[in-house]
């Protein structure tokens, strides 16, 4: 009885991590409908860059954004 | 001990599926063959190419460099197919409509055949987009390019034209 179910227990168990096999990332290729605009985070990728831009020299002195200056909103 | 037994079997079919599709472009290596519809739905074949220094070129609809490979790609085929060599470009769109709308925008003078399903490049073993393999006379994988950049065009062309039989 214990042999079957430690039986049982292996092929379960084999069977739940052969699950995670087919969980693989996109393939190069297969990136089509990721890159549709309804899938970016931003609207509008240039304006979001402007905005990024401004918030980085605002709030430089916080950091989180990289390297820059000091928050005087000049750079 | 039978589980034992059976853990192992286990960890070693783990360890071997990765292997399974071990199937790639390597130069000196034959290319995979692929036989696939162009836009007359006539089917090309890399086998019915031989003889041909051919440009097997991966691009999709979606892809920005790609679209900037594709003047590159209409340069060199009349510059050069008058002495053998013939670029095939593969497109990978699930969606054949999206493939049309990219070359009623962006004119391709050269062989472009549909793959929606992904098996040629699968068998490539394609790893970045755009990505381009340089086939041989003699079928045989010469050069394999990952992306298209501007930087690599002169060393690209340099490279086709020291295949070519009268150079």
């Amino acid at each position: 009885m214990r042999r079957i179910i430690v039986v049982v227990l292996a092929v379960a168990i084999a069977a739940a991590t052969a699950g995670c096999a087919t969980m693989s990332p996109p393939k190069p290729w297969e990136k089509g409908d990721l890159a549709r605009a309804p899938m970016q985070f931003d609207s509008d990728r240039l304006d979001a860059k402007y905005t990024d831009h401004i918030y980085q020299s605002k709030e430089m002195a916080s950091g989180g954004q990289g390297v820059g200056g000091g928050g005087c909103g000049c750079n | 001990m039978n589980v034992k037994r059976l853990l192992q079997a286990a960890a070693l079919c783990a360890s071997l599926a990765p292997l399974a599709g071990a199937q790639a472009a390597t130069p000196g290596a034959a290319a995979p063959a692929f036989d696939l519809p162009d836009r007359d739905a006539k089917t090309v074949s890399l086998a019915s190419l031989r003889g041909h220094i051919v440009y097997v070129d991966f691009w999709a609809s979606w892809c920005g460099p790609c679209r900037k490979s594709f003047p590159w790609m209409n340069a060199m085929q009349q510059k050069y197919g008058a002495q053998g060599f013939k670029v095939v470009a593969v497109n990978v769109d699930k969606r054949r409509a999206d493939a049309d709308r990219f070359l009623a925008q962006v004119p391709a003078h050269f062989t472009t055949v549909f793959d929606a399903t992904g098996a040629t490049p699968t068998a490539y073993d394609v790893k970045a987009m755009p990505s381009s393999v340089l086939v041989d006379d003699k079928g045989n994988v010469a050069l394999v390019e990952e992306g298209f950049r501007d930087e690599r065009r002169d060393a690209l062309e340099a490279r086709i034209r020291a295949m070519l039989p009268h150079p």
